[in-house]
């Protein structure tokens, strides 16, 4: 099976955000694989040790993204592409990337393509179906079981807690939710092995995309911090009286009941 | 400037769920007095519910009914949609940032060959712009965004933008539109229920969330309580999901769900930066832990220093005084 993950990396969860002249200073941030991606890389191991094929991580980003793609080589994925475009594309959103992605899967003939639901960082789970709409392959998201028997699929989808079980053809595009597996962490043979693992550089001519063609369809015009909350009130007393005073608070001050 | 909106409805157990009156009120917001259309899919008669839209401000209602519209797939909405898209030629389109809305408006903005604007929590007209709040990094900053080209199409966060005023006296026109919704490559075998009957936690207007000092799967039996008497939904951190006290769909934090209640009682949770992520932008919230120094009490409004076990059930008993009065 030819089997694709795309992969995104994001800011660490620990990280605070700081804003500086309305852009996110990212120059000191730790950086990782967005954890729902990981799910996705997982998951194309796990299909291609069942069903045989090859895993090819995909990203799109910039020069410092071979560390993401790196991990993922060392998790066991076969071989992994950069397109990198940090030269030739300075504010693309998710129009843009599934644009990108289109042209590289343009003669790919994959079957399988994973990806992570949502990115912790802009969260819009955009590129996943736009992606699929654009190959015109069917995509289920938000999934927590995969099963793969010939051309077709048996999925079970996360809906707002309840499953779904879904019966779906191959090829197919699905975003992986928390629940699907366990990802593993990288062994040292496996780091080793990683770093001879192929990794190809494109650049957004190598695909023969123009940047006008994949030219944002939004734009972000501010960026801010949430306000501070002011520090809360810790009751006092007898654990019975702080329990009355509560609910009078929320119902009295707060006006929440 | 958009004029005509298509505010696409969601129904979940035969009811629609308020985030679609939420859309149309975000709707008036941004369409200058411009006309707004409701949606409903269905598989069976829908106009008590396309009544309702127009009671909650929709000016008129298109209905798409077709069998294959019974359950919810992204390929039979997305063909009855598109339809509705290419007779009315809508300015915008607005709808829930809900388990169908993640996964149909992508697909939608891809078919249109336009711009999306998803989770918004605010939207506003400023000028002649349609200008979209939304939070980036689980809501530890904010980004305002526009559509630079195409329609205006968002999807909105439950729970952040009011309704408007139910009102009987509207009247509006329902129509009913033919559309052959086929050839569908996902079928649903079969819907596997693991919540409980009543509110779903993202739109719940009142969220108890339980962490690891809950101890124990059993240990949430007195949230799950507490939530029953408050209309309310049960939520979890993460290291109350991982130690396995509860299904990972209850996980609220930077992995996991993003709520906004009202009131949002965290219980036994210590508030790691990825949980707070999760809920610190919750109207009031209170926090109930036995550790003085839990980061949690740094964003709580009202917080008790406590044993959990203790302290729930006299607030289940207090609760149900105030229900009562």
């Amino acid at each position: 099976m030819n089997i694709y993950v795309l992969l995104k990396k994001t800011f660490d969860t620990e990280e605070k955000i700081v804003v500086t002249n309305g852009q996110i200073e990212d120059d000191a941030a730790e950086f990782i694989i967005n954890p729902y991606d990981e799910y996705a890389v997982e998951e194309a191991i796990k299909q291609r040790d069942e069903h045989g094929g090859e895993v090819t991580v995909v990203t799109i980003g910039d020069e410092d993204s071979e560390k993401q793609l790196r991990t993922a080589l060392a998790m066991g994925a076969d071989k992994a592409v950069l397109i990198n475009i940090e030269d030739d594309l300075e504010d693309g959103d998710q129009y843009s990337t599934s644009k990108i992605l289109e042209a590289f899967f343009d003669d790919k003939e994959a079957d399988l393509i994973l990806a992570g639901n949502v990115a912790i960082d802009e969260a819009s789970g955009q590129v996943g179906p736009r992606l699929a709409e654009l190959l015109e392959i069917p995509y289920v998201t938000t999934i927590t079981s995969l099963k793969i028997d010939g051309d077709t699929a048996e999925v079970e989808k996360d809906v707002e807690g309840d499953v779904e079980v879904i019966e779906v053809s191959l090829p197919l595009l699905v975003t992986c939710q928390q629940g699907l597996n366990e990802p593993r962490y990288p062994s040292l043979p496996g780091i080793m092995k990683a770093k001879k693992k192929p990794l190809d550089e494109l650049e957004l001519d190598d695909l023969d995309i123009d940047e006008d063609d994949v030219e944002a369809k939004t734009r972000t015009i501010e960026i801010f911090l949430p306000k501070e909350k002011a520090a809360g009130r810790v009751l006092e007393g007898d654990v019975q009286d702080q329990v009355k005073e509560l609910v009078s608070l929320l119902k009295n001050e707060a006006k929440v009941l | 400037m958009s004029e005509k909106i298509l505010v696409v409805a969601e129904t979940k157990d035969g009811e629609l769920r308020n985030v679609s009156f939420e859309a149309i009120a975000a709707a008036r917001k941004i369409n200058a007095g411009g006309e707004i259309v409701g949606v409903i899919c269905a598989a069976e008669d829908a106009n008590d519910l396309a009544q309702e839209l127009i009671y909650y401000g929709a000016d008129r209602v298109v209905t798409v009914q077709h069998d294959n519209l019974k359950s919810y797939t992204s390929e039979g909405f997305g063909q009855a949609i598109l339809k509705v898209v290419d007779e009315e030629s809508p300015d915008g389109i607005i709808m829930g940032h809900t388990s169908i809305g993640k996964d149909l408006s992508p697909k939608l903005a891809s078919k249109l060959n336009t711009g999306l604007v998803s989770d918004a929590v605010d939207v506003e007209l400023v000028g002649d712009q349609v200008v979209f709040t939304r939070p980036i990094y689980s809501g530890k900053a904010f980004e305002k965004k526009i559509i630079t080209s195409g329609i205006s199409f968002v999807t909105i966060r439950p729970n952040n933008i009011s309704t408007l005023e139910r009102d009987e006296t509207r009247t509006g026109d329902v129509a009913s539109i033919d559309v052959d919704v086929k050839d569908l490559r996902t079928v649903i075998k079969e819907v596997v229920r693991k919540t409980s009957e009543g509110v779903d936690l993202s739109e719940a207007k009142v969220v108890i969330a339980g962490g690891r000092g809950v101890k124990s799967a059993d240990g949430f039996k007195p949230l799950y309580e507490l939530a029953e008497v408050l209309g309310g939904a049960v939520g979890a951190s993460r290291g109350a999901c991982d130690a396995d006290y509860c299904d990972y769909s209850l996980q609220i934090g930077q992995t996991g769900k993003v709520v906004t209640p009202d009131l949002y009682i965290a219980v036994g949770i210590s508030g790691a930066i990825q949980h707070l992520a999760g809920m610190s932008n919750s109207k009031v919230i209170v926090a109930i832990n036995k550790d003085a120094d839990s980061n949690i009490f740094n964003v709580a409004d009202y917080g008790i220093v406590g044993d959990l076990f203790e302290v729930i059930p006299m607030l289940i008993e207090e609760f149900k005084k105030v229900a009562v009065s």
